[in-house]
């Protein structure tokens, strides 16, 4: 079932919103997409393409200058429906450190539900299993500043997964942490996706989390470049390259092999798959 | 006579607290002129600490830096002109912008040093040149930037005050993919035309492998490994167990590679591991 | 250094101040903090003082935390109570050109300096013992009421919170930024006022984008958790009275009381 809808949708910021932006430059320029319910999309490309505006189309916070977007579908630019959208797609932000409202890490999760108007017992729960879920029960009545900037991100993922939304957008998550922040982050992510069915989007400019999306969209200058499975996507090295975006050294090795003649029938994504493959040329 | 060097080097956070710790504990090393240096460890290992006392910024609780065979802290008024002598960029640099402009934002470091006139002009133009600032953006406010342009000059700042050794902490983090890439190219072309010491910490293992000629493993405050990159790399394992990677082509390669004796030891880079690869196909005829 | 402010720090525990409602613990504390400035004699103003020791026992907070609360203001409590000491009135105990200790001095340094300290203690506990997020929602209900004088209570709960989450963060941040401007040679320690002053504008202009950013930053988080103020919003902790608050409410109208009588009988 369809659950994010995008329809060409086009975007520029009014000069008075950015100064120094060009009124005339299209941010998204005529992108279409849809994101299926329980699906793991990764939206891929460079700083400034785009893709952290499309983010903020899919819960409201910003809506098309021209075209539409969906969410289950209701309208994002019907006005009524803005807090209904909000509930059911949540959106985590890249600096762990700035989304967090309150002293305590309970009482922060715990904020979403209070704005929705939810009965306190009900909150308690929700608070508690969201916490569970990303791991952080234990550190429930720590204060947040004192924590490490992947337990910080999952507090800001359980206080959005207290809403209970159908689908969470997450835009460029990783991106401040170090690699033991990120590793947390992305099972956490994989996690909620597999075994709660929560829609996932991520955004991101790392190759190595986008191959673990179900999908991939590559997005450059505010279009769809390219999109399919990571096999698909990353089977086009030559076209990623021109676009300036890294691939894992993994799909760079067998990339240079074949060029230099051998003979391999697809790309790897990871080093275990590389391996494999070596391993039988090698034999 | 090694530039930089470091005698049982440690530092106590709150000592004599109930939250006493041991951040830096007895570090030793010696660093030679126009090294390139890769320093790699958790979060909390120590080195970000470590690094603050190589020019002054925290005062070690016991050891002693030496820079060119001198105690930086044996004239604690001087403390100063250590710090124009090794440069640190910090994490994120660009939130330390503040001038009116670019121009005047990079000229902040050589100005308090006592430089001005045509010796500063220049300084700043060819700090900018070297982080591939254009002339344009030299007098636009460092706010108007965009998040790749702010970064760079604020490196330029650094750059711009001649350090005979360059500290940078963590400076691609937080970039895309291509502006990594640029970022440390212009670091090692600098690195390159000054033959200053340039001393890198990240968390990127791929960068590290690319750039440095020897690297220093921190652990739990010790230092834990210093040796070349290659022979680093080459102990996976013992670099797994205290939770760091291996750049991936380096995992790869010593996966396949096994017991067998086929290939070396700590390949870094993709080229040498294909070239590799190729080489041992075409003996057994494969290719 | 600067992370050594100790104003709102909160030490989690399970004393009886620990338990008491965050509302009742606000309106003790004022009701107390009114009383020690009405003791009129020795006798009350010990008495009331003994109560503020006990409650800095009884609170559970290491004694060394009620100190450097009060080492943080004790060049007030020094400055106000010799200047009371000087300029007192009743019989002349000491001379020395035109400065005179009278007892009447004497009494009003002993007064201020126990007064001073006494308040510091007392307010020290209510915040060593209560969560910030605990105090702000105590705040919030226990002015709710002056929402008809149109005053919009629910917000300024909601700065004070923002505000006691991002104040670590800030300082952590300007701590950061000192170390990078020094890094380029900034010079902040020595030098005449106005150089010092000078010297705080590369720490103040980062600190500020920052801010500014963090904050455009936290209000996209807020607008994505749904947040449309005040109204319509419930809590997930609700706050009641106990029957420890009732007795501690007894216990101060006992002390109100005594103090009233030390006052006129004594």
């Amino acid at each position: 079932m369809e659950f994010i809808k995008v329809d060409n949708v086009k975007f520029h910021y009014d000069i008075d919103e950015e100064p120094g932006q060009q009124p005339a430059v299209n941010v998204l320029d005529g992108i279409s997409m849809s994101v299926e319910k329980g699906e793991f999309v990764a939206l891929l490309g460079h700083n400034g393409c785009g893709k952290s505006t499309m983010a903020k189309h899919f819960n409201a916070l910003l809506l098309p200058s021209e075209g539409k977007v969906y969410v289950d579908g209701m309208d994002t630019s019907d006005e009524e429906k803005c807090y209904d959208i909000r509930k059911k797609v949540g959106l985590v932000l890249q600096n762990p450190d700035n989304q967090l409202v309150a002293s305590i890490v309970e009482e922060d999760v715990a904020f979403g539900p209070e704005n929705l108007g939810i009965e306190p017992k009900e909150i308690r729960r929700r608070v508690d299993d969201a916490l569970k879920k990303v791991d952080m029960y234990e550190y429930r009545l720590h204060a947040p500043y004192k924590l490490s900037g992947g337990q910080k991100q999952r507090v800001a993922i359980a206080g959005i997964i207290a809403m209970e939304p159908d689908c969470i957008v997450l835009d460029e998550p990783t991106a401040m942490l170090d690699p033991r922040g990120r590793d947390e982050v992305m099972s956490t992510i994989k996690k909620l996706n597999k075994e709660n069915g929560i829609t996932i989007v991520l955004i991101t400019h790392y190759m190595d989390e986008a191959v673990m999306a179900d999908r991939v969209i590559v997005m450059d200058k505010g279009k769809i470049l390219t999109e399919g499975n990571p096999h698909e996507v990353f089977s086009k090295v030559e076209l990623l390259k021109k676009h300036r975006l890294d691939v894992p050294q993994a799909t760079e090795l067998v990339y240079q092999l074949r060029a230099m003649g051998v003979k391999f029938e697809r790309m790897p994504l990871d080093e275990e798959e590389c391996v494999e493959m070596l391993r039988e040329v090698l034999k | 006579m090694s530039v930089l060097e470091v005698q049982n080097l440690s530092f106590v956070y709150g000592a004599g607290t109930p939250f006493e710790k041991k951040a830096v504990d007895d570090v030793n090393f010696a660093v030679n002129k126009g090294e390139f240096i890769g320093i790699i460890g958790h979060t909390g290992s120590g080195k970000s600490t470590m690094v603050q006392m190589l020019n002054g910024l925290i005062k070690p609780t016991s050891g002693k830096v030496l820079l060119n065979g001198e105690d930086i802290f044996a004239n604690p008024k001087e403390i100063r002109k250590v710090r124009f002598q090794v440069g640190m960029v910090f994490q994120y640099p660009e939130y330390q912008l503040f001038e009116e402009t670019v121009y005047k934002d990079i000229a902040f470091g050589p100005t308090n040093m006592g430089i001005s006139g045509d010796e500063l002009d220049k300084r700043v133009r060819s700090a900018a040149m070297f982080t591939g600032l254009k002339e344009e953006l030299l007098f636009k406010s460092p706010f108007d930037l965009s998040g790749g342009e702010k970064r760079r000059a604020a490196i330029a700042g650094v750059i711009a005050m001649d350090p005979e050794i360059l500290i940078l902490d963590e400076p691609t983090a937080g970039l895309d993919p291509m502006g990594r890439d640029v970022l440390l190219s212009q670091i090692t072309e600098y690195h390159k035309v000054r033959n200053n010491t340039v001393l890198l910490v990240s968390h990127s293992m791929e960068d590290i492998a690319r750039v440095a000629d020897r690297v220093i493993v921190m652990n739990k405050s010790h230092l834990q490994m210093f040796d070349n990159t290659k022979n680093i790399f080459a102990r996976g394992d013992e670099l797994a167990k205290i939770g760091l990677r291996i750049p991936q082509i380096t995992k790869i390669m010593s996966d396949i590679n096994g017991d067998s004796g086929l290939f070396s030891q700590g390949i870094l880079c993709v080229e040498q591991a294909a070239s590799e690869i190729a080489e041992v196909l075409k003996r057994r005829g494969k290719l | 250094m600067m992370r050594d402010v100790t104003l709102g720090q909160f030490f989690p525990g399970k004393s009886i101040l620990h338990r008491l409602d965050p509302r009742m613990k606000i309106a003790l504390l004022v009701a107390f903090i009114v009383l020690i400035f009405c003791t009129g004699n020795y006798f009350s103003l010990a008495f009331t003082a003994i109560i503020v020791a006990l409650t800095v026992f009884f609170s559970g907070v290491p004694t060394k935390m009620y100190l450097k609360s009060v080492k943080t203001i004790i060049f007030i409590v020094i400055f106000t109570s010799v200047l009371n000491l000087l300029y007192g009135t009743g019989d002349v105990l000491w001379s020395w050109g035109f400065l005179k200790i009278t007892t009447g001095g004497i009494r009003n340094a002993v007064f201020v300096t126990v007064r001073i300290i006494s308040l510091i203690l007392v307010s020290s506990s209510l915040t060593f013992t209560t969560s910030p997020t605990d105090l702000t929602d105590g705040l919030e209900r226990i002015l709710k009421p002056l929402g008809i004088f149109r005053i919009k209570v629910h917000e300024i709960a909601m700065m004070m919170t923002i505000a006691l989450r991002f104040i670590p963060t800030l300082l952590e941040e300007t701590d950061k930024i000192m170390q990078a401007q020094k890094a380029r040679g900034a010079d902040m320690e020595s030098g005449g006022i106005v150089k010092r002053v000078k010297a705080l504008i590369p720490v103040l202009v980062p600190l500020f984008v920052s801010a500014f950013r963090r904050a455009y930053d936290l209000a996209t988080a807020m607008e994505c958790r749904c947040y449309q103020g005040g109204s319509g919003r419930t809590r997930m902790k609700s706050l009641h009275l106990t029957a420890v608050d009732f007795k501690v409410l007894a216990f101060m109208i006992f002390v109100a009381c005594s103090v009233i009588l030390l006052n006129i009988f004594l």
